[in-house]
Formats: C-alpha cells, structure tokens, sequence
C-alpha cells in the first residue's frame, strides 16, 4: 500500500475513456460496418445511382423514337407524316385506347376523327385527342412531345392558310414569349443535389449512433457504469471522453463519405445536362469544415437521448426518430422556397444546408457566413454537450435497472 | 478505515436508509447483514459517492466524501452491486482501464495487475474476452479491477452472489487475505453462514435503521440464541429476506 503516494497521481481521466472506448468499438463488427462502410459508402452509391436514372431517363425520351399507337391515322397522312419528321413511330391502332394507357401497354396513344379530312378541307378545326394517364410515372415527356409536335403542325398549318389569303402569319401572333433562362450550368445542378446536405447529416448520425448508445444505455445496461463511477474521475471528464469517441468515429464515416462522393461523383453524367459540379478535394475539406460543430452537437444530443432511455432498445427507438430531425431543412426548403436570408445561416442544420448548396452552385462560401454557421451550430453542440453533463450528473443515471 | 454517521436518503416517501452510523475498522471484516430492500446497497453506494446522502456523513480514512469525493475513491476498492465487465475487451485489458482511471503509473499498474492475477488465480482468463466468462470468472474479473490502485479499504456488496461452492470458498479465503495485509474490509451479505464465518463485527440492518452493531458472540448473548440466525431472526423482529 502507498497511500503517500496517493495524492500525486493524477488520471488522465479524458484520454484513457476515449482511447478504450475507441479501442472497445473497433471490435465491434456491427459498429464498424455501420460506421465505416454501409453508413458512409450506401449514401453516395444511392445518390448516384438516383442521378443516373433520373439523368439518362429525361435524356432518353427526348432523342429516341417514341412508338406511339395512332387511331385513324389513315384521315390524316401529311399529320403522320410531319410526327414521323418529329421522331414519333406510328404504332398500329389500338381497340382500347383508354384501358391500353391505364394498363400501361403505351404511354399514350393519339386518336384521330374520321371527319378529320372532311373538316379540314373546310378549313374548319379539327381535333386530335391525345390519350395518356398522367398518374402514371414517365407519360410526361412523351406527352409533352407530341403536343408541341401537334401544336408546331398547327402553327403551320395556320400560317400558311394566312399567307394563302394574303395575310401576314404575324397577324396572328400578337405576343411572342421569349424564355430567357438565367440558370447557370451549375445552379441546376442545384435541384438535383439538393439532398446532398442531408446525406452528410445522415452519415455523421449513422457514423456515431452505435457508439453513442453502447457508451451511455449499452454501458448502464451492461452494468458497468456503476463501477466506473466508482473511479476518481470527474464525470464529466468520463462524458467528454465518451464524446470524443463518438465524434472521432462519426467524422470518420464523414471522410469516407466525402473520399467516396469525390470517387463516384466522376461517374455521375453531370455534362451531358450541361452542368458543372466539383465534388473534388477543395469541396470535401470546406464540406468537413462546415460540419465539424455538426459532428459535436449530433454526438452530444445522440448521447443526451440514449442517457434518458431506459434500456438499448429504447435509445435504439428514439434515435431513429432523432434521425428524422435533420431532414426538416431540406423538407422546408422544399415546400415554403424562401430567400436565404443572413441569419439563417447561424441555425444548426439549415446553415449547414444552405452552406452546402452555396459550395454546390459554385459561388463558393463568404468568410461570414461560414462563420455564422461554425459559431451558431458550436454554440448549439456547447449547450447540448452542458445539457448532457448535468444528465450524467444526476444520481438516477447510473443505477442500472 | 469507513466512519458512516447518521446516514439519510428518501425515494420518493420511502425512507430507504433512516439514520444508520457505524464504523468498519482497518485489519477487520465488517458485516453489513440485513433482509432485502433493508437499505445495504443504498448506504454502500453513498459510501462510494455514486449518491450523496440527504443527511450525515461519511468519512474514509478521515475525508469526508462530500467535501472530496474523489479522493475518498481513491482510497477505496469497490465491487458494486452492479459489476458488468467489457465484454470485447480481455480480463487484463479490463482491469488496466480501472488502473488508468485511477492514475496509476503504467509499470506499477502492471505489477499491481499482475499480483491479483495470481492472487486471485485468473491466469488461465486473463488474455481471453470477457465475453463468455461464467459467473466466478466475472467477479474475479472485477474484484482485479476494483483492487488495482491498492486501496486501503475495500466495499464488496454481495460479493458472493450467483458464485457456486467452490467460487464462494476462494473469495472467502481472499477476504480474509485482504484483512490480513491490514485492510479494512467492509461487505454486504443476507446470507447467515457467511457473515458469521468471517466477521470481526456485523451490523445488523433493518428498514433502514442499525438494529445491532457487534461482534458475533456478543450479538448471540446479547439476544440469548446460541444460533446466530435466530439471533438475526429476533433483531429484525421477522423472517423476511432470509437465507441461511
């Protein structure tokens, strides 16, 4: 014994909870899979795939010959003629167009009256029914085509019947809509990544959700948080340390996220819709920047939820709901589109967003507002993390069951 | 040496410990022996600081634990009623987490480590994961890592619970080891045969309250029984809780 000593020890009590904590959960196949492989790799291979699809469906339909199932294309031949000219391949008729569409055989199908010849010598209108179910996915832009190929014939057509009665074809167009598009290549490309914020979010949730239970109900559960207070270490120093383990391996999971988006992100066929985007290693760095209080105020409110919940289970259950939190910026931007305004900057989670989509659309991220978002959202972690230490104080938190 | 005066805590209406002062000295095993739900593992955890009591004083080698409660942790080994092990880390690795807690220096943490791996004859564990341990192998396990830093005084609450025989008989013999080498030993049982087997001194708990503070043989005469579970049986004043 050598109680003299006694007093000049000193516990590294924050290094040795963190370094056993992270030592602990590296063996831990399921934390380390949810961590540093599904978690950070599932969401850009999602992304890009849904890119993909969406990218090459829109390009599609637009150059290939759309096969279209015309009814009485025999009334109207120089009509079928000009759809052929427009990329449309005439299918025979249908006996049920109505059910055809609804069953899905044909996106659509064109239906032509028999008086078509007869009303169109008369130089009468004449109508073109064009059939198609626009509760169904992808009847869009055939739809779309083969409308503006009717209305070009139309406009035509008109502007002929006007010349041939001496008239100017201008007569009859008294306003001329000139869309001008301001949207650069890479502001588009906004729309489609707008989900990207929320994929970061998810992976640092996911990056440290394991842990965040393990170390705070898993540990009570086991029965081995009593012990451990039991040792001359400051609570909150046991917290912090925890902390820091679970940051450590949610930033991970970030990186890897980031390492795999720069990856696949060359696979993405951004160019052929005429966008820019660079998801390369200057974006990854500013991306990590921006959630860094991220990554500390999602491992201190992730700790504080498991520290209420009574059981593994428990904290499993209200975490998955805690997951849902991060969405609501991308879901509120989505629904009420309203101006960035400087402040917003400053709230956790939207700031990121915002932050995010600034770095995305290439204008790049002012010094201020960058600075809101760290301060605003360090503020928030600061809070959440004395919120939880008060939590790891209270004398009903290490008594196991 | 652990002085407990006039120790309160209520949960909600109930009064589970209600005015209980004894003192476990060094070289001695102290008996905290009472029914269950009679208060023991409440006034243990406010021993080791994990509650601070309402009212009263506890004091370890004369430090109060609410004026500094990490020194008196220091000075204490504690095996809790709760004693759940890292499951992914080995025997060893366990017991050098509660020594680095403490703030042992890394060559005196392995001499110490390596003394209670044979002291308490867990060689054959000490490399593997706790993962698996059977109920002895567990407490042996954490009986390592709660004696680590060397502590004077050591708090064992039912340290023979769920143990078989021969387990039982091993930590027995360990106790009286610890009392040998000077150490105040203070433990909690409902189990008779133990008490009266190792005790120095048993204090007697009931609803919260000491109901007798003395030796076995006086706490037999003072109650007129020749059998020390009858003796408990009158102090209580009923048969609840027991378990010979």
């Amino acid at each position: 014994m050598n109680a003299a000593t006694q007093p000049l020890r000193r516990a590294r009590g924050f290094l040795t909870v963190f370094l056993k904590e992270v030592r602990e959960n590296l063996r831990d196949r399921r934390t380390l899979t949810s961590a540093f492989l599904t978690g950070p790799l599932l969401t850009p291979l999602l992304f890009v795939m849904l890119v993909n699809i969406s990218i090459n469906q829109q390009l599609d339909k637009a150059d290939k010959p759309l096969a279209v199932p015309l009814i009485g294309a025999q009334y109207a031949p120089n009509l079928v003629d000009a759809l052929k000219a427009g990329g449309i391949v005439p299918q025979p008729a249908v006996a049920d167009p109505e059910e055809a569409v609804r069953r899905q055989d044909a996106d659509l199908v064109l239906r032509i009256a028999p008086g078509y010849a007869k009303a169109w010598r008369k130089g009468e209108p004449v109508q073109v029914e064009v059939i198609y179910d626009s509760s169904q996915r992808g009847a869009d832009t055939p739809v779309e085509r083969v409308t503006k190929l009717l209305e070009t014939y139309s406009r035509q057509q008109g502007a002929m019947r006007l010349v041939a009665r001496g008239l100017s074809p201008a007569v009859a167009v008294p306003v001329q809509v000139a869309k001008r598009d301001q949207a650069t290549a890479q502001s588009r490309a906004v729309l489609m990544f707008n989900m990207l914020p929320y994929l970061f979010v998810l992976t640092i949730f996911i990056g440290g959700m394991y842990l965040a239970i393990d170390l705070t109900a898993g540990e009570r559960e086991r029965q081995s948080l009593e012990p451990l207070f039991a040792n001359p270490v400051p609570r909150w120093k046991i917290f912090l340390g925890k902390l820091a383990a679970i940051c450590a391996f949610s930033a991970a999971s970030l990186v890897i996220c980031l390492l795999a988006f720069g990856v696949i992100g060359g696979f993405v066929p951004t160019e052929k819709l005429g966008m820019e985007i660079d998801l390369g290693p200057g974006f990854a760095l500013r991306v990590l920047l921006l959630q860094l209080p991220m990554i500390v105020l999602l491992a201190a409110l992730q700790s504080m939820v498991a520290a209420f919940a009574k059981s593994y289970r428990e904290a499993q259950t209200y975490l998955s709901f805690l997951m849902m939190l991060p969405l609501l910026p991308s879901i509120m931007l989505m629904m009420l589109p309203f101006k960035p305004q400087g402040w917003m900057y400053a709230v956790p989670l939207l700031g990121q967003h915002l932050g995010i989509l600034d770095l995305v659309r290439g204008n790049g991220l002012s010094p201020q507002s960058l600075a809101m978002c760290l301060g605003g959202t360090a503020l928030a972690a600061l809070l959440a993390a004395g919120a939880t230490v008060q939590l790891y104080r209270s004398e009903r938190l290490a008594i196991s069951a | 040496m652990i002085e407990v005066k006039d120790l309160h805590k209520t949960f909600g209406a109930v009064k589970a410990v209600d005015g209980v002062s004894f003192a476990a000295r060094d070289g001695q095993i102290t008996g905290l022996l009472g029914p269950n739900g009679a208060g023991k593992t409440t006034t243990l955890r406010m021993l080791y600081t994990l509650m601070a009591p309402e009212r009263g004083q506890v004091l370890v080698d004369g430090v109060d634990a609410a004026a500094d409660p990490l020194a008196v942790r220091r000075r204490l080994g504690v095996l809790p009623d709760a004693r759940g092990l890292y499951k992914r880390l080995t025997a060893r690795e366990n017991i050098d987490y509660f020594g680095r807690l403490q703030g042992l220096p890394e060559d005196e943490l392995r001499a110490r480590r390596e003394a209670l791996v044979a002291a308490l004859e867990m060689a054959d564990i000490a490399d593997r994961r706790a993962e698996g341990f059977s109920q002895g192998q567990r407490v042996k396990t954490a009986i390592a890592r709660a004696l680590v830093h060397d502590p004077r005084n050591v708090i064992l609450d039912e340290p023979t619970n769920g143990l078989d025989v021969m387990a039982t008989r091993a930590l027995r013999q360990f106790m009286l080891h610890l009392k040998a080498e000077g150490r105040c030993v203070l433990f909690s049982s409902h189990i008779m045969q133990e008490v009266g087997a190792l005790c120095d001194r048993i204090v007697v708990i009931a609803r919260g309250r000491v109901v007798a503070d003395d030796t076995p043989d006086a706490l037999r005469a003072q109650t007129g029984q020749a059998n020390l579970e009858d003796a408990f049986v009158r102090l209580i004043g009923s048969e609840e809780g027991l378990a010979a």
